[in-house]
């Protein structure tokens, strides 16, 4: 079986590749990239036509919340990666604060043979940091990432502990895994619920300040420094993060870090109203935190954006807002914001975003995907970025329609979504 | 002239005009209060509910009055605190009540927000009785009321808040009431307990009680709850008392003519001293009288939006 993609513009910074050009995908596998002879096609070769649509390696998610085992009422494996998919990613890696906590081998397993089994995109799961997400004591580190773990985290539970960090972070390199932190010093966070600043001061709702982010972004990147094992910061939210990260990288500390569409594009505003759907963690920030991150993406200093994909039922987001799930559902609006309030404004060119989308979450997760190199999985995501739609969440392929992107007009819309070969959307519809 | 909502969830959303004719109404409210025979039947026929998450003796006492002065049926729910995560939901209880016929349920919550939800999913008339640290409009009203009784106007008048800030959704509804009706509103209080980015919503924030003071037309004490101080917030009522205190020495940088407020219940000796709360200037137990008035005059504004509608 042939695949025979015709006519798009290719992007791939890491093949260098920028124009127009042909892809063959034979048995899952691309096999040859130019302009192709169409004495290829027969009844055998499935010719999808390209032309004035972009073509780009499938999307790497390297955040996301998949929810299975054991909250399948918000989303399982099957429903998150045709959600994945239908926003045009073709790998995710899944966090693990599950029921059980993904913190032993057998969890990790379940997730990977139950994706083999429904899942529609390639699914890599995350590990957690300690046992139970506890704090207390290291998870069995090398077993999961045999079992197949791609990086540890104890994302939204932070490790209090800065010798238990400093322990993950040696203990980690011996296995050569991916250390991800979600930072948030929770003494300070305290019971807050959103940003603290001057919405949290109109609405009476307790905030949690930027320095809960900014404390233990900075810890970590001491502790990165001093043990000398990379680490990778996830969803990014303050400007003041921002500036740590840049002056450790200057200093050679080996430090990734990540942002979400939500950290770009709103501010702590759109909570107004109680409006459950912008509650999320961190929280949204202030307007120029969202300057910042747009900065730091522009510069280098953000690596990667993830979706933080984080899919809740209805009834946990139609209730007092201090009392409503922390989360967005982003799959289905994560590429097209990308493009709408980045690309679009100029802040990053097309082969920018393929890096951080692509490249970059996949360099630092050890995967080896998100690029068109002859001869890999033909993993491979078509869009096209000057379409517009409006976000409808009654359409997501989610369990979840958790998101304050309803309503939002926004371009950039993905017209096939092929995974290992096969074609999982085709011409925008999910099969 | 009716109400544009059909709840009362905060004086944020309230016109300046419909503030005034909530005022106005109370006056009138109030004569009924001062009669011999506190019965007249703006509210036969309806029946106003509490719904209360939260302890309350005034706030309550004050609803059920109003209601029963005005010939409503009424009834009180009480709702555990410890509860209110893990039993029926807010929407569930509220659309309970609603069931039941009720016209007006009067929420107050220990969470921000709160009689929003329940208002986006009742038929009834929702009105905030005070939720989390957000709002307390009916306690504001009465605020304004007595000034404006008292003053004739608000406008251009100083009005300076001390104490507890932060946690207080008294002052949050008076800022947006008060500033509304043209007056200039003034804090202070411990720096812990003031909310960042406050001068960004029009008042003026100090650091100490005396600038705040000076030349005040009307000062208000905030109840500061002493669980507070356990929580570090600032070392001791004692010292709370030494540099935030009202006493009769602090008093006199304000106007000579200048009105005492405070929402109750006081803490004597550590927002005002006895003297201040029981001297001439304070308008405390008035303010109780006059927050059954406002509270009539919602009531009665709420439940006629119906009959009136289309008139205007």
């Amino acid at each position: 079986m042939r695949v025979l993609i015709k006519g798009g513009y290719v992007i791939d910074p890491k093949t260098n590749t920028d124009g127009v050009n042909d892809i063959l995908i034979e048995d899952g596998i691309i096999t040859e990239i130019g302009n192709i002879s169409d004495e290829l096609v027969d009844l055998n070769c499935d010719v999808i036509d390209a032309k004035g649509k972009y073509v780009l390696p499938g999307l790497v998610d390297a955040h996301c919340h998949l929810r299975d085992p054991g909250f399948e009422y918000k989303e399982d494996i099957e429903s998150g990666t045709r959600s994945a998919a239908a926003g045009g990613f073709t790998s995710i890696a899944c966090m693990p604060n599950t029921n059980p906590v993904a913190d032993n081998e057998s969890v990790i397993r379940y997730i990977i043979n139950k994706a083999k089994q429904d899942g529609v995109v390639n699914v890599y799961p995350i590990g957690a940091i300690s046992k139970g997400q506890k704090g207390e004591e290291l998870s069995e580190i090398g077993e999961l990432k045999f079992a197949g773990a791609v990086a540890i985290s104890d994302d939204g539970k932070p490790l209090k502990s800065a010798s238990l960090m400093k322990r993950a972070l040696e203990y980690s390199s011996m296995f050569d895994i991916t250390v991800i932190s979600h930072c948030e010093e929770m003494d300070i966070a305290d019971e807050g619920v959103m940003n603290e600043g001057y919405w949290s001061t109109i609405m009476g709702l307790k905030g949690i300040p930027s320095a809960a982010e900014e404390i233990m972004v900075a810890r970590e990147l001491i502790l990165a420094e001093y043990t000398k094992v990379p680490i990778h910061i996830a969803h990014v939210s303050t400007e003041l993060s921002v500036d740590l990260i840049r002056h450790a990288k200057k200093r050679g500390v080996k430090v990734t870090c990540e942002t979400c569409p939500h950290y770009f594009v709103l501010t702590d505003e759109a909570c107004a109203g109680f409006n459950t759907y912008a509650k999320v963690n961190p929280p949204l920030r202030a307007k120029k935190d969202v300057e910042a991150i747009i900065e730091g993406l522009k510069d280098g200093t953000i690596d990667v954006i993830a979706t933080d994909h984080a899919p809740h039922h209805e009834d946990e987001k139609n209730i007092e807002f201090s009392l409503a799930a922390n989360g967005i559902a982003g799959f289905e609006t994560a590429f097209p914001l990308a493009v709408t309030y980045l690309v679009k404004p100029g802040h990053l060119t097309m082969s920018q975003l393929v890096e951080k989308m692509c490249i970059n979450p996949s360099k630092i997760l050890g995967l080896n995907k998100g690029s068109l190199e002859i001869g890999r999985n033909a993993d491979i995501t078509i869009v096209d970025i000057d379409e517009e739609f409006v976000v409808d969440v009654k359409k997501f392929k989610s369990k979840a329609r958790n998101s304050p992107f309803n309503g939002f007009k926004l371009k950039g819309t993905v017209y096939y979504t092929i995974v290992n070969g096969k074609v999982v959307v085709r011409e925008k519809v999910l099969l | 002239m009716t109400l544009k909502s059909k709840d009362l969830l905060g004086l944020k959303d309230l016109t300046e005009e419909e503030i005034e004719y909530i005022l106005r109404t109370a006056k009138t409210m109030k004569l009924i209060l001062e009669s011999k025979n506190k019965k007249t039947p703006h509210l036969q026929g309806k029946s106003v509910i509490t719904l209360f998450y939260e302890n309350s003796t005034r706030t309550r006492l004050s609803f059920e009055l109003a209601a029963k002065y005005m010939s409503a049926s009424a009834a009180n729910i009480s709702v555990a605190a410890s509860s209110v995560a893990k039993g029926e939901t807010l929407i569930d209880t509220g659309k309970t009540i609603d069931m039941m016929g009720a016209d007006v349920i009067v929420i107050r919550h220990s969470m921000a927000g709160a009689p929003h939800l329940l208002a986006r999913n009742v038929k009834a008339s929702v009105i905030n009785a005070g939720d989390g640290m957000n709002e307390h409009p009916t306690q504001a009203l009465l605020d304004m009321f007595t000034v404006v009784e008292k003053k004739g106007t608000l406008k251009g008048l100083k009005v300076a808040i001390i104490g507890d800030i932060y946690h207080s959704r008294v002052v949050r509804s008076n800022i947006w009431g008060m500033t509304k009706l043209g007056a200039e509103v003034c804090v202070a209080g411990p720096s812990t307990l003031i909310p960042r980015e406050l001068d960004k919503v029009g008042v003026k924030v100090f650091n100490t009680v005396q600038e705040a003071l000076i030349d005040a037309d009307v000062v208000m004490g905030l109840r500061i709850q002493k669980e507070r101080q356990k929580k570090g917030l600032f070392p001791s009522l004692r010292e709370y008392y030494r540099f935030f205190g009202l006493d009769d020495k602090r008093l006199k940088l304000a106007k000579e003519d200048a009105l005492v407020l405070h929402p109750g219940p006081v803490n004597r000796g550590v927002e005002l001293s006895s003297a201040v709360i029981d001297g001439d200037k304070s308008l405390i137990n008035e303010q109780v009288t006059n927050g059954v008035a406002v509270r009539m005059a919602l009531l009665y504004l709420l439940t006629r939006r119906d009959s009136v509608e289309g008139i205007n």
